[in-house]
């Protein structure tokens, strides 16, 4: 049953990690507008016109 | 291309901002433009083949028709350091508040402002909360050029230096953190008490102790890390030698958790790791849903925006009622008699005096000359005086003016005082129930006591009592400032609920509007241009209907202009005296004729003639007296009695000739007599009996008269709503009452649950925010419903 243990830590430490991500996410302001990201994508950019 | 002109015939709409044309159109190429404002922004994008704007979204044009104000301010030193979020030799940050962000090719605009200035690095425009995020290069453009240069475009930039947005973010950033961590951990304990739940084998007794060790391992951040701001709280209230809401859930915390830490360290058992980290879990998810609901709800924090004051400003030639908001720096504005200054200006006349008691509570004149600096919240004492603005005027300046201590009323708050109270017992009395439940279940089922005390502690958490009433009041003010009356604090409304007497003034608040000015006596017309000036520097109603009745206009100046309540106003002028006023105050015979206010007119002594006006009563007016027919009105007047046998089909009681004094103990007898007392009017000649009354409202129509000792600001066109805005008050009450028994019956319920055993603590923890987001919901929804009833009568 040594094997339940080790297991327990893998997820334990997974779920860890993934919490880190999503502080460090957070953190980065990844969530503060989640709006305008989804429109700024769209945006082309026009070849330059040469004068 | 020429196919998109339109025939002229039809109502020509502008290439950029899709606004009808007016008569001038300007022309560019083919296409047409309302104003040179908004042609200049289609040549600042077509030179930079930014044409796509047009192309992205439908009408993304902003209207430039009025001018735009210069942000040069902005580089003043102190402003600057304000706005500037990071600053190093060459590279600036800086976030902008443009509240006319409205499409995608608004957003597009904004993030290829590089290609119109080189100075500008790059733009991050965040569409949601209409701010943009600037990185500039200072030496290529400095803030103001950089301001100027998007208000230019359209997109104006609020400034305001007061408020701090960042904090509040960083509020709700921590509070998501402590919620993803007391989720994780609850999830994870969850996981780990499994075996225990399902019942494990003896023989895997060490597994056991693994997982009840990190439980407890994972309770501890959830403890003082998630848990850690009801520990502060309680220890703040400790501190403070008082009791909070707060300290029932921090010693739930505390108990549930020194109990588990007992029992894990000597080996006794698994302890209440689950409960304690769902119980945390679910009052911060509590705690986050409140904070969203709230802001969803929260009461228009903006409605000061329509703060409705007003000022004249120069237009050209003439001089315009602007509402203070719409003020821009440099631009020339008149300020009169007791009016107060909007805006920090410098003084463009040659002297005025100016009373700062506003601001330092101390009533004293001070002179000043021209070129000086004058602070907004002064008052302009005497000859009116032209300023300059030099700075934005600040709502929150002026109305931190009007709640100035020194003019509060007594305070009759009796909700929030019986609120007070209640919490203060009321977090003796769980105490009390939680102890007597522990003992009894003691002996009963002793391995029951400690969920049980944790449950009642948390259930009996009195928070919904507690925002009851700042919701139902904090909303009445929202509603009773869309429709034109602007209470200085939500109490006003407890205290209106039990008004039983109105009294009003006369003059600029019963009667109002268009009057039928006569002149009589003989006047050349550069005598009529003075006593236009004359009276245009009075705030009196009487004086504007007389400046508004003269054509002739005049250049000259007044010195020693006084205006003296009650009686007139005087000036010199070429040497000689102007006095306008009453008939005692010229020394002219009174006219007896009673259909008419009078004005008299005398040059140096000399009574020259008389103004003979007939004012109309204001419309709606006679309704709204048959509606207050079960309360006692009253009509208080500085005027003749000319109106009396007009008004007394509408009033109980009416005074005439009366002066400031005498109306101020008017409103004393009547409050010696028991009755709450409210009283309206004009706030010029009788804010000593607006701060006596119970309630003062002063009514307002363009004037810049801003009575701080008053509870509210009406709108003269609203006045004949009165009688709603009292049934309103009388509903809002009603329904703070219904609130408190919806939330008792949540305690009371609950703890009768929690005392005999059938609450779990997680329960308990769902149930806490879910009464105080009831009682809130309540509140807005009864609120809302029983304004839309009485306002739909219109």
């Amino acid at each position: 049953m040594n094997i339940i243990i080790i297991l327990i830590l893998i997820s334990l430490s997974i779920a860890l990690v993934f919490l880190t991500i999503f502080i460090w996410n957070m953190k980065s302001g990844q969530y503060d507008d989640t709006e305008t990201p989804s429109i700024r994508m769209l945006f082309d950019d026009k070849p330059k016109k040469k004068k | 291309m020429s196919e998109l002109r339109m025939p002229v015939e039809e109502k020509l709409t502008c290439f950029h901002c899709h606004q009808d044309c007016d008569e001038d159109v300007l022309w560019m190429e083919d296409k047409a433009f309302c104003c040179y404002g908004c042609k200049t922004v289609f040549e600042i994008l077509q030179e930079n083949d930014l044409c796509d704007f047009y192309t992205l979204d439908e009408q993304p044009g902003i209207q430039q028709k009025n001018p735009v104000a210069s942000f040069a301010y902005l580089d003043e030193p102190e402003v600057r350091a304000k706005l500037v979020r990071f600053e190093s030799k060459d590279f600036v940050r800086v976030e902008f508040s443009i509240p006319t962000i409205h499409c995608v090719s608004c957003i597009w605009l904004l993030e290829n402002l590089h290609k119109i200035d080189s100075g500008v690095i790059r733009t991050v425009v965040n569409f949601s909360s209409k701010t943009a995020v600037i990185d500039f290069n200072p030496t290529k453009i400095s803030l103001g050029e950089l301001a100027n240069l998007i208000s230019r475009l359209g997109y104006a930039p609020r400034i305001s230096l007061d408020e701090s947005p960042a904090s509040k973010k960083k509020f709700d950033n921590v509070l998501i953190l402590k919620l993803a961590i007391a989720g994780f951990c609850f999830g994870n304990v969850m996981l780990f008490s499994f075996p225990e739940y399902l019942g494990i084998d003896a023989s895997e007794k060490t597994l056991l102790t693994l997982f009840t060790w990190l439980n407890f391992g994972l309770a501890i951040p959830v403890t003082f890390y998630c848990g850690q701001d009801y520990f502060s709280a309680a220890c703040k209230s400790f501190k403070q030698r008082q009791i909070n809401i707060d300290v029932p859930l921090a010693l739930g915390i505390a108990v549930l958790f020194l109990r588990s830490a007992f029992d894990i360290i000597s080996n006794t058992g698994p302890g209440y790791i689950d409960s304690l980290a769902g119980l945390v879990f679910f009052l911060l998810i509590g705690r986050w849903f409140q904070s969203k609901t709230y802001e969803s709800l929260a009461f228009d924090r903006d409605y000061k925006s329509y703060f409705p004051l007003a000022v004249f400003k120069q237009e050209g030639e003439d001089w315009k009622s602007v509402l203070v908001s719409n003020l821009k720096v440099g631009d020339f504005i008149r300020v009169r008699n007791m009016e107060i200054v909007p805006a920090d200006c410098v003084l463009h006349d040659a002297e005025g005096f100016i009373d700062y008691s506003f601001v330092t509570g101390e009533s004293r004149a001070v002179h000043i000359e021209i070129g000086e600096v004058v602070y907004a919240g002064g008052r302009i004492i005497g000859k009116p005086v032209e300023l300059q603005v030099q700075k934005k005027t600040s709502h929150s300046h002026l109305t931190s003016l009007w709640s100035n201590g020194i003019f509060e009323k007594k305070d009759e708050r009796v909700y929030a005082r019986m609120l007070d109270k209640i919490a203060h017992h009321f977090t003796w009395i769980i105490l009390g129930i939680a102890l007597i439940s522990a003992m009894y279940w003691f002996v009963v089922d002793a391995s029951q006591v400690w969920l049980v005390v944790s449950a009642i502690l948390i259930v009996a958490c009195p928070c919904a009592l507690a925002m009851s009433a700042p919701f139902t009041f904090g909303n009445m003010v929202r509603v009773f400032g869309r429709h034109g009356l602007y209470l200085k604090k939500s109490d006003v409304i407890e205290r209106m609920a039990k008004v039983d007497a109105v009294v009003f003034d006369k003059t600029g608040t019963v009667t109002h509007g268009d009057a039928d000015v006569k002149r009589v006596g003989e006047f050349s017309a550069n005598e009529l241009g003075i006593i236009k000036k004359l009276s245009s520097f009075s705030t009196h109603p009487l004086s504007a209907m007389i400046s508004k009745s003269i054509q002739q206009k005049s250049a000259v100046e007044i010195f020693d202009y006084r205006e003296l309540p009650g009686k007139g106003i005087e000036g010199i002028v070429d040497g000689k005296r102007y006095r306008l006023g009453s008939a005692s105050f010229i020394g002219h015979t009174a006219n007896d004729s009673s259909k008419a206010s009078y004005v008299y007119i005398s040059i140096d002594g000399h009574p020259k003639g008389y103004f003979q006006i007939e004012t109309n009563i204001r419309a709606g007016l006679p309704t709204l007296m048959i509606q207050l027919k079960n309360k006692f009105i009253a009509l208080l007047s500085g005027d003749n009695d000319a109106d009396r046998s007009r008004m007394g089909l509408f009033f109980s009681e009416m005074h005439f000739n009366q002066n400031p004094h005498d109306k101020l103990s008017y409103i004393e007898t009547l409050q010696a007599k028991g009755n709450t007392v409210m009283m309206l009017g004009d706030g010029l000649n009788d804010s000593g009996a607006l701060k006596q009354s119970d309630i003062g409202i002063s009514v307002t129509d363009d004037t810049g008269i801003f009575t701080p000792a008053s509870d509210g600001i009406l709108m003269g066109n609203k006045v004949a709503m009165l009688d709603r805005f009292l049934a309103l008050s009388k509903s809002a009450t009603r329904i703070l009452k219904i609130s408190f028994v919806i939330s008792f019956l949540y305690n009371i319920v609950g703890l009768s649950f929690a005392v005999t055993g059938n609450l779990d603590p997680i329960v308990a923890a769902i149930l806490m925010p879910v009464s105080s987001i009831s009682v809130v919901g309540f509140a807005t929804l009864a609120v809302n419903f029983s304004s839309m009833n009485v306002f739909k009568k219109v």
